[in-house]
């Protein structure tokens, strides 16, 4: 067929190779012109425009293309968030705290999560999976603003989640969930007497304007709030995932295992978890990615407050760009942000993805 | 080799009493751990539409009622005007649906201009995806021509770019042609994504190319080739697309806030909802801003239901090919 095909095909309408390869440039360039007119003018254009921008004090409102409009001030913008004393580096760090604490918090949850629950949803007794898919993935497909707007709704003072905790246990002091400044872990560190006055010295020494005790007392109640929100919108997404991977390993494997004797738990650390690696390398790169850039659920839920515990980087930067008129520096914030997110999918990329040393 | 294997094999059979134990009660456990977590993800849903539909002072009374039963349709206020109490409305777990929520959302400001602004932007941003995606993933995928691999590592690349980077010179860029807030510039700015032209480049290099070498041979130009022949078969490729960018768009807020936050007649449904919710601060009216909430996941959850099969399958493909 293709021999005979290629063969009636010179004497068509091509007459020389050469022609045969400009149709083919014409072509391709006319197919892709389309596409790569939005990509330029949106996406390409507006990245070039980004590095120049995080090098200049332009304040966002004056018109940009007018000589004085801005000044070109080099890497000032970095370094005052990176390394100068002040309110910038302070925000900054007080939004990368944040940003940490909600990626080690949700990314590890809800892959951990996702994965046990695919396989529980592949064993093959299990009846209704239908059901059980779709229950888990809806909240994916739905709005970030509406999931926020009902959580708000169940974690409110008198909401559902105090009156449902409140009624198992009688002696449950409230806990005002949208509105607590307080770290989870200082919080812990409570109950067993560690406070910051008796922590010792140390914990009030500095560090990039914020208390050694600020670092370590964990993401505020609000915060934790939010990650609980967003672990639980994406286990839906992870789980069908894992579950598409789960049914992709022949049963014959399994078998095999068990005929030579491994017990569960020996089959699924030593077999199913390796060659579930590219998935789980995935699903951690998806939830990196996502968790970093956080911003919606911020803007609805607590606008980076109370006490400017749940500053993101990405709200840092719409604030300060559209709110607060520092197009320069929040530009460089978001560019920084990109290095982060960069870094750490590369770091991840050797420590699950690539080689299979270990196991 | 079959005596060392053998007595191994027996092993299994004659495990002792603990890790029998351990078989028979982990199944129990699984499915606990399944229908809490279940439970978990649907009871919200069901907590919302349930008290969309009650009075604003019925919305927090405990315990929760969520089983609506007759008389329908009640109103919030009595004749003499006072607010009813929410015993007049719930008893134990079941409820008189009320109105008003829905009433208040829809009359008392833009929401049905938004929820038609949401349904302009998802037809036309998909639609527009659908073409421009396809050609590209084409070209990429079948078109020898210079720079091809160059402008599809390019595309990749971009996938990597957090949003919000983008959102600052998205902004200037829109603002100095004149698109900002206007449904065009935010129609052009979704209009093509690397995700799509990477799953159409996907899609279109695991087909046999011998169909379109016998059209080539037919004379076929190679536009009505690719409109007539390539992308009818591309319909499974098609329907992913369509149901990601759909509800991408859909469900978009930080493009949105960036692009038509600035003119209230353009906002889509979240946008909408999000600047109401800042307007109210602290004493939310709970009802309507539920009521608002199912308005904006109905849609999607009928096309969710409708396409179901196709949700999960385009997940499941892009997860495979990530």
């Amino acid at each position: 067929m293709a021999q005979a095909s290629t063969a009636v095909k010179i004497p068509a309408n091509v007459t020389t190779m050469q022609d045969a390869k400009r149709e083919q440039t014409i072509a391709g360039l006319t197919f892709i012109a389309p596409a790569a007119v939005i990509f330029i003018v949106f996406l390409i254009i507006p990245i070039l425009f980004a590095l120049y921008i995080s090098l200049t004090n332009w304040n966002g409102i004056s018109p940009v293309f007018e000589p004085g409009a801005y000044e070109f001030v080099g890497l000032q913008n970095y370094r005052a968030l990176l390394i100068e004393d002040g309110i910038r580096q302070a925000d900054f760090f007080k939004a990368l705290k944040n940003t940490t604490y909600y990626v080690l918090g949700v990314v590890p949850t809800q892959t951990i999560l996702a994965l046990l629950l695919a396989v529980v949803v592949n064993q093959r007794w299990l009846k209704g999976k239908g059901f059980f898919r779709t229950a888990f993935y809806f909240p994916s497909i739905t709005s970030s603003v509406v999931i926020s707007l009902v959580f708000m709704f169940m974690f409110t003072r008198g909401g559902v989640v105090n009156s449902l905790i409140g009624a198992i246990f009688p002696n449950y002091e409230y806990v005002n969930w949208l509105d607590d400044a307080t770290g989870l872990f200082h919080n812990i560190l409570g109950l067993f007497g560690v406070t910051l006055r008796s922590a010792g010295e140390w914990s009030r020494a500095e560090f990039a304007g914020l208390r050694l005790w600020d670092w370590v007392s964990g993401p505020s109640i609000t915060l934790l709030t939010i990650m609980i929100l967003n672990t639980w919108t994406t286990i839906g997404t992870m789980m069908i995932i894992y579950l598409a991977a789960l049914q992709n390993i022949p049963g014959q494997v399994y078998e095999a295992a068990y005929v030579d004797g491994a017990n569960t738990w020996q089959v699924f650390r030593k077999i199913t978890l390796p060659l579930l690696r590219p998935t789980t390398y995935f699903v951690i790169t998806l939830g990196l990615i996502g968790c970093f850039q956080v911003f919606d659920q911020v803007y609805v839920i607590s606008s980076g407050g109370p006490a400017k515990t749940t500053l993101t980087i990405a709200y840092l930067v719409y604030n300060n760009g559209f709110q607060n008129s520092a197009m320069g520096v929040a530009t460089a914030t978001a560019i920084i942000l990109f290095v982060i997110i960069f870094t750490f999918t590369m770091l991840q990329r050797r420590l699950v993805g690539g080689e299979q040393a270990d196991t | 080799m079959a005596s060392i294997t053998l007595p191994a094999y027996e092993q299994v059979k004659e495990q002792s009493p603990v890790i029998r134990f351990v078989r028979r009660v982990l199944p129990i456990i699984g499915i606990a751990f399944l229908i809490l977590f279940a439970a978990i993800e649907i009871v919200p849903f069901v907590l919302t539409v349930a008290n969309s539909f009650k009075c604003l002072q019925a919305v927090q009374a405990a315990p929760q009622a969520f089983i609506p039963v007759p008389p329908f349709g009640v109103e919030c206020r009595n004749e003499s005007g006072a607010s009813i109490s929410p015993s007049e409305m719930t008893t134990g777990i079941t409820f008189n649906p009320s109105m008003e929520g829905y009433r208040e959302i829809l009359l008392s400001n833009n929401l049905p201009r938004w929820f038609l602004n949401s349904v302009i932007y998802a037809v036309a941003v998909t639609l527009l995806r659908l073409l421009l995606d396809s050609m590209a993933g084409y070209a990429l995928a079948r078109i020898k021509f210079p720079g091809n691999r160059f402008i599809f590592f390019i595309m990749l690349g971009t996938m990597m770019i957090p949003g919000i980077v983008l959102a600052i010179p998205r902004f200037i860029i829109l603002k100095q042609i004149g698109l900002l807030n206007t449904y065009h510039g935010f129609i052009l700015s979704l209009g093509a994504d690397a995700f799509g032209v990477f799953l159409m480049k996907q899609f279109f290099e695991s087909i046999p190319g011998e169909i379109e070498e016998a059209a080539q041979v037919d004379g076929a130009n190679r536009f009505v080739m690719f409109f007539r022949v390539v992308l009818p078969m591309a319909t499974p490729a098609l329907t992913a697309l369509t149901i990601f960018s759909f509800q991408g768009t859909w469900n978009n807020f930080m493009e949105a806030l960036v692009i038509i936050g600035g003119n209230v007649d353009l906002l889509n449904l979240p946008l909408g909802l999000a600047i109401l919710k800042g307007a109210f601060g602290e004493t939310l009216r709970w009802h309507s801003f539920l009521a608002g909430s199912v308005i904006a996941t109905l849609p999607l959850a009928i096309v969710f239901f409708v396409f179901q099969r196709y949700f999960v399958e385009g997940i499941s493909y892009t997860g495979l090919k990530g």
